[in-house]
């Protein structure tokens, strides 16, 4: 058996398993650190930095950083919110995130990861608007990543759920965006059962089921009710 | 088409982690990495197109459309730029027909911009293929356009030959060393492998314990000791462990490297060697940068001399059982390959991003094995340590800082070069030996390092004060401070991969802002905005780049604090500064097809 060892989250003992990082050890425990990137199942990536925490004044991503024994971890202090709020703005202004007509809204974590950091309004930052073709040559999927926050789900759902490795990243630095194996969608063997697909895997409106739109009425979506914590979290709401 | 890309498959074998090696061959060959040309060697590795495409689109020196026959790249580095960059690369434009970024109609040539070649003490320079010409004047760029047009290949555009080994036969470069003073360390005469013989008699533990005496830290910049790097990776269990020397200095305003790859690369293999000895390395890899392609043709037949003499390969030095080779692999263009784990990750065939860590290199690096990654004048360091012993080295500099240190001096400095003097010294005397009488600002450390003002001259090149990892610009007063800061923004945007959130997109937010303070449109709170977002970029991004990608803004609000004050308005209306009306009603003008009434004196002419 692993060993346990214990450190603290915003002064709670945490016990944790040898080799766990910060955040399975939070999760096991009901703590929540917020995430974008991070997915249960899938293999961390600490690209997202939302869950940036403190671990014994150092700022790491709870997503990668193994818990160390006795460390004392940082979560929801003013400072750690504050870069929680700038990059989850940073996401909004980077690509084209407009609520009120996209189909994702109400179960997108974006979104609701502004709710629950307190962003419901224009921010500070400028919009960089990209304009991307969107590509809808798939029969049963749409793909437009003006709304992409290049969390990567896909990417590794498709890699090392699916086998199928059918986006991956191109491009670099703000050009960076997820391509997809072949011209286009419907040049690939991507299906509408693959995990990368799955509602719980896009955490925005970027991957898009056809004939699926607007399954539950906006206002009536998981986080039309509660915030974005541990539980209420993607692709825990039943299709009707 | 197909054949050339199937023959540079199964030379690597048809591994994918020789990625970079197939694609630079393609694109040596074929002049581009199309679609078509993707899938084929997707196919032949047995990956998937999109990953190739991952590749082709990160390096810039890779390309999915196709380029011309002569690539021609200017370096667009800051200290370029004021040496004249901008009318060199506007009469290449004119020579050529074609503005940079594009590619003659006729398929001869393509004119681009590089961030940074390495050449910034001979400014302006220019990589055409693999051919470097510097210090380009119009006359020079006019008569290397007419003779590319009448047919000379790049290679013959080389009239004469810098000093030392720069005449090489295998490099015949128009690159000069400007070596402007020989240390006692590395630049002096120095014995070959005095070192590596004497670490062959002891324990490699004893190696080890002898760099720790020494004191060395690593010369990349980040100062890290090597000797206690070197005993992680060697008290690792592991079948194997590997050497990598990091010779992809991209760092603008760094070009001391060049120097030791043209001058000591015997000492430099060396002190590979030694490393492979001490922590039990069967295999290294020297990661050298595109732009220093030129030297890739030299330093090979240095590494197939020392396979010749017995000092690599099997039983090295008589040594039974002790076994070590080295393969160079070329890099395509990516300043963020510096960085150790994004180098490995290159070296592996992949897209040149940072790993996470833990588990570090040393632990687990290239190939999941543990890895030590050290800069080239780090492995020179380490061969004249073991010949004249760890005491002597610490003897040279300060108590955290030992040995000399390359300093490479560029800009606005009647003697740019490099400079191997005491870790300690002050920027003031090293401005003076590069007799930079008119000097009022100097970046130390690259853009990634910290710009001081003439109040500061007395601080000290060292860990403890001004570390860098080489690079000394030196500005006049007669360079907008904020003209370089905006470059090296623009560089960061360039250069970041991309991976995480705050550098790839909170350096593009700082870059905006910066131009909105050079046109005049900022008050007070938008310095508060810049630092607040800096924090923010240099606190959460996930690699070094990151870290330090916001310092040009927040070094120059510091240290250059009335340079932003004199741009900055008030607003006492209570209207942003950045508010035109004139150009906010523009629009509703059109559309309107009429003048406003309140704001157009002239409303009734229309």
């Amino acid at each position: 058996m692993s060993k346990i060892l214990k450190f603290e989250i915003d002064g709670v003992e945490i016990e944790a398993r040898r080799g766990q990082s910060i955040m399975q050890a939070a999760d096991d425990a009901g703590v929540y650190i917020p995430r974008l990137c991070d997915v249960e199942g899938l293999e961390p990536q600490g690209s997202c930095r939302v869950c940036v925490v403190k671990q014994n004044g150092r700022v790491v991503s709870a997503c990668t950083q193994p818990a160390i024994e006795g460390s004392q971890v940082e979560n929801e202090t003013e400072e750690i919110l504050g870069y929680r709020r700038d990059l989850v703005r940073m996401l909004y202004h980077e690509g084209n995130h407009l609520c009120p007509i996209c189909e994702a809204s109400g179960r997108c974590e974006l979104q609701a990861m502004g709710y629950r950091l307190g962003i419901t309004q224009a921010t500070k930052y400028p919009y960089l608007q990209p304009v991307r073709p969107v590509d809808a040559s798939h029969p049963d999927i749409v793909l437009d990543t003006n709304r992409c926050i290049l969390c990567g789900r896909c990417i590794r759902a498709s890699r090392d759920v699916d086998g199928k490795h059918v986006f991956e990243y191109v491009g670099r630095g703000i050009n960076k965006r997820v391509g997809v194996n072949g011209n286009r969608l419907a040049d690939t063997d991507v299906e509408l059962k693959d995990r990368a697909i799955d509602l719980a895997t896009c955490p925005v409106g970027c991957i898009i089921q056809k004939g699926q739109g607007f399954f539950a009425p906006i206002g009536e979506r998981q986080f039309d009710k509660r915030p974005i914590t541990l539980g209420v979290g993607p692709g825990k709401e039943k299709k009707t | 088409m197909n054949s050339r890309i199937i023959s540079a498959c199964r030379r690597y074998a048809n591994d994918p982690g020789r990625l970079m090696d197939i694609l630079l061959d393609v694109q040596r060959d074929l002049k581009g990495v199309e679609p078509a040309a993707m899938e084929l060697i997707a196919d032949q590795l047995g990956i998937t197109r999109v990953e190739v495409e991952g590749m082709v689109t990160f390096y810039s020196f890779f390309s999915d459309k196709i380029k011309g026959d002569v690539v021609i790249r200017l370096c667009g580095d800051i200290v370029d730029r004021h040496a004249g960059g901008r009318e060199i690369a506007k009469i290449f434009s004119e020579e050529l027909g074609i503005a940079v970024g594009e590619t003659s109609a006729d398929g001869r040539f393509s004119l681009e911009q590089t961030p940074f070649l390495g050449m910034s003490d001979q400014a302006p320079a220019a990589m055409i293929d693999q051919t470097i010409v510097t210090c380009l004047s119009p006359e020079k760029v006019r008569h290397i356009c007419s003779s590319l047009k009448a047919g000379v290949r790049p290679e013959g555009l080389v009239t004469a030959h810098g000093d030392g080994n720069n005449g090489h036969p295998l490099i015949r470069a128009e690159v000069s060393n400007n070596i402007r003073h020989a240390g006692e360390v590395l630049l002096c005469q120095v014995p070959a492998n005095a070192g590596l013989h004497g670490c062959l008699l002891l324990q490699p533990r004893k190696i080890l314990d002898e760099l720790e005496e020494s004191g060395l830290t690593g010369r990349g910049g980040a100062g890290f000791p090597t000797g206690r790097k070197w005993r992680v990776a060697a008290d690792t269990p592991a079948q194997q462990r590997y050497v990598i020397c990091n010779a992809d200095e991209g760092e603008p305003g760094t070009f001391k490297d060049r120097v030791l790859l043209t001058e000591r690369a015997d000492l430099m293999v060396e002190g590979m060697t030694i490393a492979a000895f001490a922590i039990g390395s069967s295999a290294g890899i020297i990661y050298l940068r595109a732009e220093y392609g030129y030297l890739r043709a030299y330093l090979e037949s240095v590494l197939q001399a020392r396979r010749e003499q017995g000092l690599l390969g099997r039983d090295i030095s008589g040594k039974q059982g002790f076994e070590f080779d080295i393969r160079i692999q070329m890099g395509a263009g990516a300043y963020i390959c510096g960085e150790e784990s994004a180098l490995i990750s290159s070296c592996e065939g992949l897209r040149g991003e940072p790993k996470n860590r833990p588990p570090f290199p040393v632990e687990s690096g290239y190939l999941g094995f543990p890895t030590v990654v050290d800069n080239v004048e780090t492995f020179c360091c380490v061969s004249r340590i073991m010949d004249r012993g760890g005491a002597w080295f610490g003897g040279f500099g300060t108590g955290k800082s030992t040995g000399t240190k390359l300093f490479s001096v560029s800009g606005d400095c009647a003697r740019p070069g490099v400079y191997e003097l005491p870790f300690g010294i002050t920027v003031r005397e090293l401005l003076e030996r590069a007799d930079a009488a008119e000097a009022a600002a100097v970046q130390v450390g690259g853009p990634s390092g910290e710009m001081i003002n003439m109040g500061q001259f007395d601080r000290r090149l060292c860990l403890e004060d001004l570390p860098t990892g080489g690079s000394v610009m030196v500005f006049s007063l007669h360079r907008n401070i904020l003209e370089i800061v905006d470059y090296f923004l623009e560089f960061f945007i360039e250069e970041s991969c991309g991976y995480c959130t705050p550098c790839r997109v909170g350096n593009v937010f700082l870059r905006k802002r910066i131009e909105k303070v050079r046109r005049g449109l900022c008050e007070r709170e938008d310095l508060d905005y810049l630092k607040e977002l800096g924090k923010t970029i240099s606190m959460t991004s996930r690699c070094g780049l990151g870290r330090t990608s916001p310092n040009p803004v927040l070094s120059t609000i510091r240290n250059f604090p009335l340079v932003y004050a004199v741009l900055l308005k008030e607003h006492g209306d209570g209207v942003q500064a950045s508010f035109d009306i004139q150009s906010a009603l523009e629009e509703s003008r059109r559309l309107a097809k009429r003048r406003s009434m309140i704001y157009d004196p002239n409303y009734d002419e229309t």
